[in-house]
Formats: C-alpha cells, sequence, structure tokens
C-alpha cells in the first residue's frame, strides 16, 4: 500500500481558515474577495450541459435559488470551520432548520428535542412543524438519559443546543452523540451560541451542526442568513429510517442521494429538494455581509468571551442582581461541562435576574444608554432583552420558567466595546431600574 | 486499519496526465453512480472505456462496452472500479495483466490485499476515492456545490487538464 502517511501536511489553522476556506481567488478575474455574484441564473453551454446539471450529474450553477459562487464560498467555508463535509446555506437559522427537517422527516415521524432552546424554535416545533406531520417530543436536558427515555420508534433524530439560552446550559453532548448512535439517528445540533471557534460539536458525535448565521458568524448584526453542516459521518443506509436519503426520489426520476453523494448525500438532498422547492435562498449580498464577518470570528469571539466573563463576575457582586447564569462562572452548575465543551469560553450570552422581578427588569432594560434594547444576539455591540416580554412571548407561563424565560430575567449579549463601559451602563441602568421600581411600588 | 491519504499532487498528476479510463461496472442506467461518474469524466476530456458484461458489445455514453478488462484493444492508462471490495481481486489481477498503470478503486471500496499486489508489479493504486470527486475537488467545482474541498490557496485556481 501506499504510505504517505508521514508525508501529509498539517491541516491549516482555525484562523487560516476563517480568512482563505472556500474563498480562494476568482478563477476568470482573479478577484481576491469573493465578488457578489448578484445574478438569478447562469447559460448553459449547449443542451447537454443543461440536461447534466439538471440530472446533477455534473457539479454547476443553474439558477440561484438553489446555488450562488458568493453563497458557496460561504458554504465552503462554514462547512469548513466545523470540520464538516459540506453546508447548505439558506436565508436564516430558521429556514436551515425547517430544510433539515424536511430533508430527514416523513410525515408521521417525530423527534426529541431539549427543552431549553431558542424560544422561536420551539415555537417552530410546536406548532408550525405540526402542519408538516412531525411530531415534537420535548425533555430537560440537564440528564443525557432523558433524551434516550423520550425516544420512540417514529423517532428520526435528536436536537438540542449545546449551548442553551436563556439558562446558560451546557448540555452533555457525549453522552448524547452516543444514544443517538445507539438508536440509529442523527444527532444534530444548533451551535450558534457556540460558533465553531469555542466549540465544534462533530468533535463530540454529533452528526449535523446548525447556525444562525445572523449572530455571531455574520457578528455585526447586518444580514441575516442560517446553515445546515453536515459532518459526513452518518451512515443513512444503516437502517430504514431515512427513504429520503436511501430509496430512488421520483422528484429525480428514480435518483437515490445516499448512493449517488455519498458523504455529502445528505446535504445533495437538502439543496436539490428542500432549497429548490422550499425556496429560503439566502441572498448573494447578505452571504457576502456573513463571509466577511467571519474573517474577524476568532478575534472577536476571543474579545466576546473575555468581556462576558468579566460582566458576569461584576454583575453576580451587583446588590440589584439576585443571581447570574454564566456557564463561564463558579457559581454554574454548567461551570465543569464548560471546562470541556467550550474550553475557550462559555459564549457571550446570558441571563440574570433582576431584584424586583418584572417590573425591575422592564425598567434596567428600558435604562440602559450603550446597551442596545433589542432582539438579536451575537453582534459587536452589547445588547439586552427581556425574553418574557419578548422573544419568548408566545410560550405559556409554564414554559417560560421550563425554558428559564421567568419574568425576571434578564438577557444581555455582550459585545466586543470597551469592558469597563459595558460595566459602567449595566451598573447605571440597575440601580435606576430600581429606583423607577421602587417608586412605581410606593405609588 | 491504516487511513488513506494521497497527496493532492499525486492526484492532480495523474487526473492531468491520464487520457483513458476503463471504468468497471459502468451503468447502462442514467441515475446510477458510474453513469455520473462516467458523463462528467467524459466532459473534462478523459475517454472512458467501460467495462461491463451485461452490457457488451453495447454503447455507452458513445463507446463501446467490453465483457472484460482484457477484451479492450486499446492502451488504459486508468482502470477505475465500481465493485464490492470482496470482488476486487480478479479485477486487479486483469488490470495488472493489461498493464494499467494506475488502479483506482472507488469510494467506500478498498482491498489492500489486491492494492499491494497490484503495487508490487509497479502499479499506483488509490482507493476508497472517486476520481469525478477528485477532479472536482481540485478543479474548485466541488465547492460550487458547497463541499469543504480542504484547498487553502492565495493562487487562482488552474485548470487540470488544458
Amino acid at each position: 500500500m501506499t504510505d504517505n502517511e508521514s508525508k501529509r501536511p498539517q491541516p491549516p489553522g482555525f484562523a487560516t481558515r476563517a480568512i482563505h476556506a472556500g474563498a480562494s481567488p476568482d478563477p476568470s478575474t482573479g478577484a481576491r474577495n469573493v465578488p457578489i455574484y448578484q445574478t438569478t441564473s447562469y447559460v448553459f453551454d449547449d443542451a447537454d450541459h443543461a440536461a447534466s446539471l439538471f440530472n446533477l450529474q455534473t457539479f454547476g450553477y443553474i439558477y440561484t435559488r438553489i446555488g450562488n459562487p458568493t453563497i458557496s464560498a460561504l458554504e465552503e467555508k462554514v462547512a469548513s470551520l466545523e470540520n464538516g463535509r459540506a453546508a447548505v446555506a439558506a436565508a436564516s437559522g430558521h429556514a436551515a432548520q425547517l430544510m433539515t427537517f424536511f430533508t430527514l422527516l416523513e410525515p408521521g415521524d417525530e423527534f426529541v428535542a431539549s427543552r431549553n432552546l431558542y424560544g422561536g424554535s420551539i415555537t417552530q416545533f410546536t406548532h408550525t412543524f405540526k402542519k408538516f406531520g412531525w411530531t415534537v417530543h420535548f425533555v430537560d436536558p440537564t440528564d443525557p438519559e432523558n433524551f434516550r427515555a423520550a425516544l420512540t420508534p417514529k423517532c428520526k433524530l435528536i436536537f438540542l443546543e449545546n449551548l442553551a439560552n436563556p439558562g446558560g446550559i451546557v448540555v452533555d453532548m457525549e453522552p448524547v452523540a452516543e444514544i443517538a448512535r445507539a438508536a440509529g439517528i442523527p444527532l444534530i445540533v444548533d451551535n450558534t451560541m457556540a460558533s465553531p471557534f469555542l466549540c465544534q460539536p462533530f468533535d463530540w458525535g454529533a452528526d449535523i451542526a446548525i447556525h444562525s448565521m445572523t449572530k455571531f458568524l455574520g457578528g455585526h448584526g447586518t444580514s441575516m442568513g442560517g446553515i445546515t453542516v453536515e459532518s459526513g459521518r452518518f451512515d443513512w443506509g444503516q437502517n430504514d429510517k431515512f427513504p429520503s436519503m436511501t430509496t430512488p426520489d421520483p422528484a429525480y426520476h428514480g435518483l437515490t442521494f445516499y448512493e449517488t453523494f455519498g458523504d455529502f448525500g445528505f446535504s445533495t438532498k437538502m439543496r436539490a429538494v428542500a432549497l429548490r422547492d422550499l425556496g429560503p435562498q439566502i441572498a448573494p449580498m447578505n452571504a457576502f455581509m456573513i463571509l466577511t464577518g467571519i474573517e474577524t470570528l476568532p478575534l472577536r469571539m476571543a474579545r466576546h468571551v473575555e468581556n462576558a466573563q468579566a460582566v458576569a463576575e461584576f454583575l453576580e457582586g451587583h446588590e440589584q442582581v439576585a443571581w447570574v447564569s454564566y456557564a463561564g462562572l463558579k457559581s454554574s452548575p454548567f461551570n465543569d461541562l464548560a471546562k470541556k465543551y467550550l474550553p475557550k469560553g462559555a459564549g457571550s450570552v446570558f441571563t440574570f435576574g433582576v431584584k424586583g422581578g418584572y417590573e425591575a427588569g422592564m425598567r434596567t432594560v428600558e435604562s440602559v444608554e450603550l446597551l442596545s434594547h433589542l432582539a438579536n444576539v451575537g453582534d459587536t455591540r452589547s445588547l439586552i432583552i427581556h425574553p418574557a416580554s419578548t422573544t419568548h412571548r408566545q410560550l405559556t407561563p409554564d414554559q417560560l420558567v421550563a425554558a428559564g424565560a421567568g419574568p425576571d430575567v434578564v438577557r444581555v449579549s455582550i459585545g466586543i466595546e470597551t469592558v469597563e463601559d459595558i460595566i459602567a451602563d449595566l451598573d447605571q441602568a440597575l440601580n435606576a431600574g430600581a429606583r423607577i421600581a421602587t417608586s412605581a411600588a410606593a405609588q | 486499519m491504516k487511513e488513506l491519504y494521497y497527496p493532492d499532487w499525486q492526484i492532480r498528476r495523474i487526473l492531468r496526465e491520464a487520457n483513458t479510463i476503463a471504468m468497471v461496472g459502468a451503468s447502462q442506467s442514467w441515475n446510477r453512480p458510474s453513469y455520473f461518474a462516467m458523463k462528467y469524466l467524459q466532459e473534462k476530456g478523459f475517454r472512458v472505456i467501460p467495462v461491463n458484461p451485461r452490457a457488451a458489445g453495447e454503447e455507452i455514453l458513445g463507446e463501446r462496452a467490453y465483457a472484460s478488462l482484457t477484451d479492450i484493444p486499446d492502451k488504459v492508462d486508468i482502470v477505475d472500479i465500481f465493485r464490492r471490495s470482496d470482488q476486487v481481486g480478479p479485477i486487479v489481477d486483469d488490470a495488472i495483466e493489461i498493464g494499467a498503470p494506475i488502479i483506482w478503486m472507488q469510494l467506500t471500496i478498498r482491498n489492500d490485499e489486491a492494492a499491494a499486489k497490484a503495487e508490487a508489479t509497479g502499479a499506483t493504486v488509490i482507493m476508497d476515492r472517486c476520481p469525478k470527486i477528485e477532479f472536482g475537488r481540485l478543479s474548485g467545482e466541488l465547492g460550487w456545490s458547497g463541499v469543504n474541498t480542504k484547498v487553502i490557496t492565495s493562487r487562482r485556481s488552474k485548470r487540470i487538464r488544458a
């Protein structure tokens, strides 16, 4: 056998890939940065070339709804950062999530999900997915065995957020991946809050990673985007649970995706069917903005977690603060798991409780001057919100508490400003919030 | 089992220098993986000769199919094998007999014993790889499908074949 093992070069580092992966110079013009290919369609050389493209027999572009050079540069870059095989981008994280499930589930199928998810995901799974005929079983993710106990024969996947907001929960992914493996189903991890800089779910046995690129990957709060990355390691043919991967597809004249495309069969199916037929493609301009953002991901994330740790420690000692749930704090029950799965830092989004409950929490959020009161996370700017009255508003009171979004909870996404300024603004806002709440109560 | 590793320069050189590929297991059905690979490699300028006993004497994508490698009258540069790993042995024996310099086993196909035998005669053996995917990867085309090519370069991509 050819033995070239000793000559295998060291793979490029994360920061190198953040800049260069998927983004070699444009082959026709030599343009060094990835151009914004603002075009809907692409010419065919001849009828046979067109046929090859439509049959998926050759690589190439047909129509931007299913592929575009700016978007594919972004897909390859994120696939590289996750150490995955391939990726498919989407207009938003929600769209990526829908297309992932659409590719794997049939009507009547079920899945198990952590109950500690972004509120929008809980609503999407509970209500909108019901219309596709899919049923979710939510479990408390703090005991991995809960995932096993909730599995039914119709369950086709397990879904979790490794770093869950609100709640500051770090899920013990490794045993959950083992439970999924034993059941012959993939583990899908929403890695938005950690970003691939802080955590790479495939290292812990996950099979698919999903991101809202709107958050840390884009990083600047300019552009919506989502992406699904496949590890390339899941064997779709090990059982009969995934007919969309392993049986001839009538929408492609009997093509079998797993057999034909192997370790990027899932991505190919998601692109060729879900993206084609549901249509939530990301705009090339947004792909470009996110590509530019990712180039500085390692620098930004390092500062995000450094600032978040300092702010969390400050808040923990503040007299108006009842509690802080940041996995980077020694007081957090998830501190050990954070050291295992997030050794560079426990993200920059966390929640804290304001003494005085709903009123004081709301007034604190209304009193900020530097932090921005809005519904996003992962911006360069520090952000603040009261989840119970905004992002998690659609949830029932029980779901609110279960999701870590009770009435006194304030969520912050710590940005990369000068940390003393973030701390000073939170300090004055907490004191102002307490004053207003107290005087309102006195009247 | 030892992980297989083939440096990019080696694959690139094979795909640049070879002209004729004998494809063992080439299918007549348009939706089979071997048909996809054959059509793509033809588009890239290779002559692909199908080897398939069931199609012997008939044409696949404009090329006459042969029952076995030893029936092919022309010089073959690469033998590309679409067969289960445990059925590769006799095909590699035929490839050695016709003096093919490169023996290539498709994705998921690996037979270390047959490979060692072929290498002892001076042949180069590539296993568990697809020439179509490797061509696409090294030319940048695979990245058009969002696949991680692992190619990092500050140079404009060069055509593999003139």
